[in-house]
């Protein structure tokens, strides 16, 4: 076959095929089910991808690429292969970092191949072409913001740079506009300059793009960092795209575009799972009165869903534990627990009830509560006997029940309730709390279980929310 | 009506902007970090863009830059996938968790062997 038909006809196809694995693999990774699946099916559309890229070039001299793709599986896998699990905010904002920067190398590289080492005679527009020279300073500016920004998230992360604190310079609005505006200025002129001339523009655009980064990411708490780093993921993807634009391949255009797209929606989703607005999280700031007291009211990292998403978990739960308290029987929610509990049932999921002995208002309220509506005795577990299974457990949902569930009891000796047994819920894989706001329950003290990593809230009265679940498992 | 390649760059870049808007609506909150990772590693791409861009083999600037690119952008490839399969293992596991508990035991076990040797 000539190169001809290779790079006019099969590369294109295979790009295509790339594209759409990664249209598959992004929807998969979406539903707990097929997630890895689907992250398999993306990685596959890149090794295609890259195949592709090599097909195109067709005889070239590979030394440059083969380093440059050993060296980067070497570190990559070591890095993947190394982090603890724990760790994986600060891989993913390290990653980040690594494509923004590639990114924009890949502007500079063309840059400086067409313009410093070629040095044609006319302006930079010219040997570039028009759009694409403007797209070669987009990706310098985004890739550069993606790069800085990323590692200072990663520090964030790890707790250094003022243990994760926010750091708000004077003006510091005025300075990121000016810079931002900046920026746009230099881009402009480099774009417009002879070839001689715009190097130090190129550069000067680079070193302004590295410094955005740091001032755009250094004013937001380290508890937010997880948005900033979704949202510079998104950033990322723009920048892989602009540098489509920039070697003329739609490839790049369509997964970037894609990523950039997916990116925001997630940060938006993440946003509105930590009842913040984006905006409120950009700006900072957030977070900096609360200096580290430790008997603090304040909920800090509290996270929290919709029915759909707690019936997606739900969906691929063995075993799901229910914690019922004062909640259940104020929304009179019995009726419609015994209903989600029946439908979880009938699709092979193990259902039982774990009734702490001052759950309610008094001994035996639970029991007597849940009988009406005919809950089988037998699935109704006391502490003692269901404490030992919650680490096997999948998810747990506690129903209106608070002091209970709290594992301050256990852990905070200085805490009022020190001592009191509790339903050890937050060893599950997953707590749903579904409770109407983050007020203080029966004993008036912070719940440190609302605030654990694997626990999300779900505010409203209890009846209503298990009604959307049923409906919501319904439509599974 | 003809479209410069410029044209059919932005429309290209808008259609999938729409699809990458439109493939997400609900994501339960496990999924948030992982599908992150995934998308991170498929902004990865730009690897492609940076094989384009080191293609002699001459020790110039622009193949140097072209070749660093590369390296960066397969560390944001290979590193992303991978650290996504391991989240999503943990998920994948949970039929059997008395099961795995031994078999993540002995892959330390190895590991430290590996180590000693």
């Amino acid at each position: 076959m000539s190169h001809e038909i290779m790079r006019s006809t099969v590369v294109p196809i295979i790009y295509l095929l790339s594209t759409m694995l990664f249209i598959f693999g992004i929807k998969q990774l979406a539903r707990v089910k097929t997630a890895r699946r689907g992250n398999a099916l993306a990685a596959v559309g890149m090794l295609l991808a890259i195949i592709g890229s090599l097909l195109e070039l067709g005889l070239v001299d590979y030394r440059w690429i083969a380093s440059g793709m050993l060296i980067g599986t070497i570190i990559g896998a070591a890095f993947a292969i190394r982090v603890q699990m724990t760790a994986m905010p600060e891989m993913v904002a390290l990653f980040n970092g690594f494509g923004g920067i590639a990114s924009a190398l890949v502007a500079v590289s063309v840059y400086w191949d067409l313009v410093v080492q070629r040095a044609p005679t006319g302006r930079v527009y010219g040997a570039l072409g028009s759009y694409e020279s403007i797209t070669v300073m987009l990706s310098i500016l985004i890739g550069g913001i993606t790069f800085t920004g990323s590692l200072v998230a990663l520090l964030k992360l790890q707790g250094k740079l003022k243990k994760g604190q926010p750091i708000l310079l004077p003006a510091r609005h005025y300075i990121t506009f000016g810079l931002l505006f900046a920026s746009f200025v230099f881009g402009g002129i480099a774009v417009a300059a002879g070839a001689s001339e715009s190097i130090v523009w190129v550069l000067a655009l680079a070193a302004v793009s590295l410094i955005l980064g740091i001032l755009l990411t250094i004013p937001i708490g380290g508890a937010d960092m997880p948005v900033v780093v979704s949202l510079l993921n998104s950033y990322s993807g723009v920048a892989a795209s602009m540098a489509g634009f920039v070697i003329g391949n739609p490839l790049l255009i369509i997964a970037g575009a894609m990523v950039g797209a997916a990116g925001l929606i997630l940060t938006q989703i993440m946003c509105v799972a930590m009842n913040r607005s984006l905006l409120n999280v950009l700006v900072g700031g957030f977070g900096v009165t609360d200096g580290g007291g430790g008997g603090s009211e304040e909920y800090k990292n509290v996270t929290s869903c919709g029915p759909e998403e707690a019936a997606m978990v739900l969906e691929n739960a063995e075993s799901v534990i229910i914690i019922p308290g004062y909640g259940l029987a104020v929304a009179q929610a019995q009726h419609a627990v015994r209903e989600l509990a029946d439908m979880l049932k009938a699709r092979g999921t193990k259902v039982t009830y774990a009734i702490h002995p001052v759950a309610g208002r008094m001994p035996g309220h639970m029991n007597v509560l849940l009988a009406e509506a005919d809950v089988p005795y037998e699935e109704l577990v006391e502490m003692d006997v269901i404490n030992p299974e919650f680490k096997n457990t999948d998810v747990v949902i506690v129903l209106g029940a608070n002091d209970v569930v709290n594992p301050a009891a256990t852990n905070d000796p200085s805490s009022p309730i020190a001592g009191m047994p509790i339903l050890n819920a937050h060893e599950a894989r997953s707590v749903f709390v579904v409770k109407r706001s983050l007020s203080a329950g029966y004993a008036g003290i912070k719940n440190d279980l609302f605030e654990y990593d694997n626990t999300m809230m779900i505010f409203g009265d209890a009846k209503k929310v298990l009604q959307g679940l049923i409906a919501e498992v319904k439509a599974l | 009506m003809t479209l410069g390649p410029l044209l059919i760059g932005i429309y290209v870049f808008v259609l999938a902007s729409f699809v990458g808007f439109e493939m997400i609506t609900k994501v339960p909150p496990t999924l948030h970090t992982p599908l992150m990772s995934g998308a991170n590693a498929i902004s990865g791409i730009t690897v492609v863009g940076a094989i384009a861009a080191a293609t002699t083999g001459a020790p110039t600037v622009a193949n140097i830059l072209g070749a660093v690119a590369i390296a960066t952008a397969t560390i944001n490839v290979v590193g992303g996938f991978l650290v996504t399969d391991r989240m999503l293992r943990m998920f994948g596991k949970k039929k059997k968790p008395k099961a795995l508990a031994p078999g993540a035991e002995r892959v330390e076990a190895e590991g430290r062997e590996a180590v000693r040797k």
